[in-house]
């Protein structure tokens, strides 16, 4: 794969740029660049954490166990909102063709994000609240003295900030969506879908964008409800929550929204990938029939995350284990098939966005793979809570829904002109290889029985964590070199 | 075994996309009818969605007969209590014989732990949540005797990491 000048995009088409609704361009261009450049920051600062954690583990170097605990706490829960943050800025770009959204909501979200972010970094590194990102009840008010209440609530309502913001934003891009196409229903196509309607589909873009808002308003509203009992908790231990229903409630609202991150974050696909290749990506009837069966999928998934929690009911555990199967073929079936027709002899020339874009797909597609192994209850019995989960996971995060991130930072750079170096050809190598390398390295810790979350190794697993945290940093490099090329270019962006 | 089918469909699947992909991506310098190209990736996509279907129906019933859940049957003659702690097992009684069917009953006393029984070669060969108000009951019979290791799967604060215990299992007299 090569990488070339800028004369290889074929630009959007007039018409697609005259389509733009609401915001002037210079302010949305303002808004998103904002978006993005927190999101690069954030991202690459998280990376250094995941690294960190890695060489400790790996007796590289020492953090103390509450110091592993708390990064492990903000790395968790920064790169759900962070790639919240990213895949939202590349959803409002394009949806904001079609629709007409609200810059000052757009605004209120980031404003609602950055206080949120201030809270949550205060209670975990001045409070020393380290309750993992899933803050499972009632550990939130149970740390043995390590952290106190006002710790456990500064991340709480942290959290609950940011997903105030989202929420408001989701609100903006469901009055906007139906204010263009009359009801939620029309805008994902239902007319095309299911019935006999001749009228062109809505774009991609707004198919994505509206499971991305349906799904998303009740598992917010789900995630604000076990964010609130655990604070009044913290406060007022009299006041206790079912553990088994408030496990319920965070892995609904926690498989929904970071799923909805990679749904964001796949518009850029969508709308970047057809300006190679001269192929419009077409809301067909497959396309339309996978994302609703996606959303209706997605929402009644999660008890796959409590398959190891015998008391739950087995019918919920049975529904968890179809469902991850079937929710594998939209990726696989609709998404990665046009991915690779939409590619396959289009003579595109490669550049770095490009390049992401399609490796994102890939990273997505065989993520999905060991997550649905995994999906599988009698194997998720000696792999549940072992490292195979984050080795399936950082499979269609990093490769999957990061990628897709920088691959819209590397195109609103081409936008402005720039073009991409051999640096950039470089970090596009390491990060593409060293993110495959470093998840297999986690896949094979799984395969060993390596607990995850444990911040001190036993010594026979040093060895694993020597060679995770060697690709670690060949990623955390190449994302650098993605990050410092975004940062330089984010000022004539914004313009 | 189960660790070793994970690993291997993983391998086989996850390799065969990346090869798809990589092969995509370097015909990409070639060119073809955008038509032809369309008509053939709806062929493919239907034969992926078939052929996905065709494989998940079995795999999915033949799985679901292998849940650990426990059901009837038997009542299993020994029973073992194991309760998670911040940051300490307790699990009593800690001796059991090999070849009979144990019940562990498992729960835990003020946060949510993950009750992990590993085998003599650090291999976890079953799992349940140790929860507060709630007994997970795990149903296992024991075919080699030896020290297997308790380990906590589910991150429960700062000592999460030293919650270590074990459960011996004698040879049948």
């Amino acid at each position: 794969m090569t990488s070339t000048a800028t004369s290889d995009v074929r630009v959007p088409s007039a018409g697609a740029e005259t389509a733009y609704a609401g915001a002037p361009p210079a302010r949305r261009n303002g808004l998103v660049a904002a978006y993005m450049g927190i999101t690069a920051l954030v991202l690459a600062l998280l990376m250094v954490f995941g690294l960190l954690m890695k060489a400790s583990q790996a007796g590289v170097i020492t953090i103390p166990p509450n110091r592993f605990y708390q990064l492990l706490t903000a790395h968790g829960i920064g790169m759900v909102a962070i790639s919240g943050l990213g895949g939202a800025g590349v959803m409002w770009y394009f949806l904001s063709r079609y629709v007409d959204l609200s810059p000052a909501i757009l605004l209120a979200n980031l404003v609602c994000f950055l206080l949120g972010v201030v809270l949550v970094l205060g209670g975990i590194f001045v409070g020393g609240f380290a309750a993992a990102w899933t803050f499972l009840f009632p550990l939130p008010a149970h740390s043995q003295g390590i952290w106190g209440a006002g710790a456990t609530a500064s991340y709480l309502v942290g959290v609950l900030l940011v997903g105030v913001g989202f929420l408001l934003l989701f609100l903006d891009t469901g009055r906007a969506i139906i204010s263009k196409y009359g009801s939620l229903g029309r805008a994902l196509g239902w007319p095309q879908a299911f019935g006999r309607s001749t009228d062109e589909a809505p774009p991609p873009t707004v198919v994505a964008s509206t499971v991305v808002t349906i799904i998303n308003i009740p598992a917010i509203a789900v995630g604000a409800v076990i964010l609130t009992m655990s604070l009044v908790n913290a406060y007022e231990p009299g006041f206790r929550v079912n553990a088994l229903l408030a496990k319920n409630l965070i892995y609904f609202f926690g498989h929904i929204f970071i799923n909805s991150t990679i749904y964001m974050a796949v518009i850029g696909v969508y709308e970047i990938l057809p300006t190679f290749t001269g192929r419009p990506w077409k809301s067909s009837r497959p396309f339309l029939l996978a994302w609703t069966a996606t959303m209706l999928m997605v929402m009644a998934v999660y008890p796959h995350h409590l398959f190891m929690d015998y008391a739950n009911p087995t019918w919920a555990s049975v529904l968890g284990q179809i469902l991850s199967y079937t929710s594998s073929l939209p990726v696989l079936a609709v998404t990665a098939a046009a991915t690779l027709g939409n590619v396959y002899r289009s003579g595109m020339k490669w550049n770095i966005t490009a390049g992401l874009l399609f490796a994102s797909i890939m990273g997505w597609s065989v993520g999905v793979v060991p997550a649905v192994v995994d999906g599988t209850i009698a194997i998720n019995r000696v792999m549940h809570n072992t490292l195979w989960v984050p080795g399936h996971f950082h499979t269609y995060l990093l490769l999957g829904v990061v990628a897709m991130l920088f691959g819209f930072m590397y195109f609103l750079g081409q936008m402005t002109g720039a073009v991409d170096g051999a640096l950039d050809r470089a970090g596009f190598w390491m990060y593409v290889v060293g993110s495959l390398a470093f998840a297999g390295a986690f896949l094979a810790a799984g395969a060993m029985s390596i607990p995850r979350r444990w911040a001190v190794h036993l010594d026979p697993w040093k060895a694993n964590d020597r060679v995770g945290a060697v690709f670690a940093l060949v990623v955390v490099v190449g994302a650098i070199v993605f990050v410092s090329n975004f940062l330089r270019r984010v000022r004539a962006v914004a313009a | 075994m189960e660790q070793n089918i994970a690993v291997l469909v993983s391998a086989i699947l996850g390799t065969t996309l990346l090869v798809i992909f990589a092969a995509v991506a370097r015909s990409a310098k070639t060119t073809a009818s955008p038509d032809d190209i369309a008509s053939a990736t709806a062929r493919w996509r239907r034969t992926v969605l078939w052929t996905l279907v065709l494989l998940f129906v079995p795999v999915i019933g033949y799985s679901l007969t292998k849940m650990p859940y426990p059901s009837g049957g038997q009542p299993a003659v020994i029973t073992v209590e194991a309760t998670g702690h911040q940051w300490v097992w307790t699990v009593t009684p800690d001796t059991v014989p090999v070849g009979q069917p144990v019940e562990i009953r498992v729960t835990g006393a003020d946060v949510n732990h993950g009750f992990g029984l590993y085998d003599a070669s650090n291999r976890l060969i079953t799992q349940t949540q140790a929860m507060p108000g709630f007994t997970n009951i795990i149903r296992y019979t024991f075919d080699s005797p030896g020290t297997y290791r308790i380990l906590c799967l589910e991150y429960c604060g700062l000592g999460h990491h030293t919650m270590f215990s074990q459960l011996v299992v004698t040879s049948a007299k």
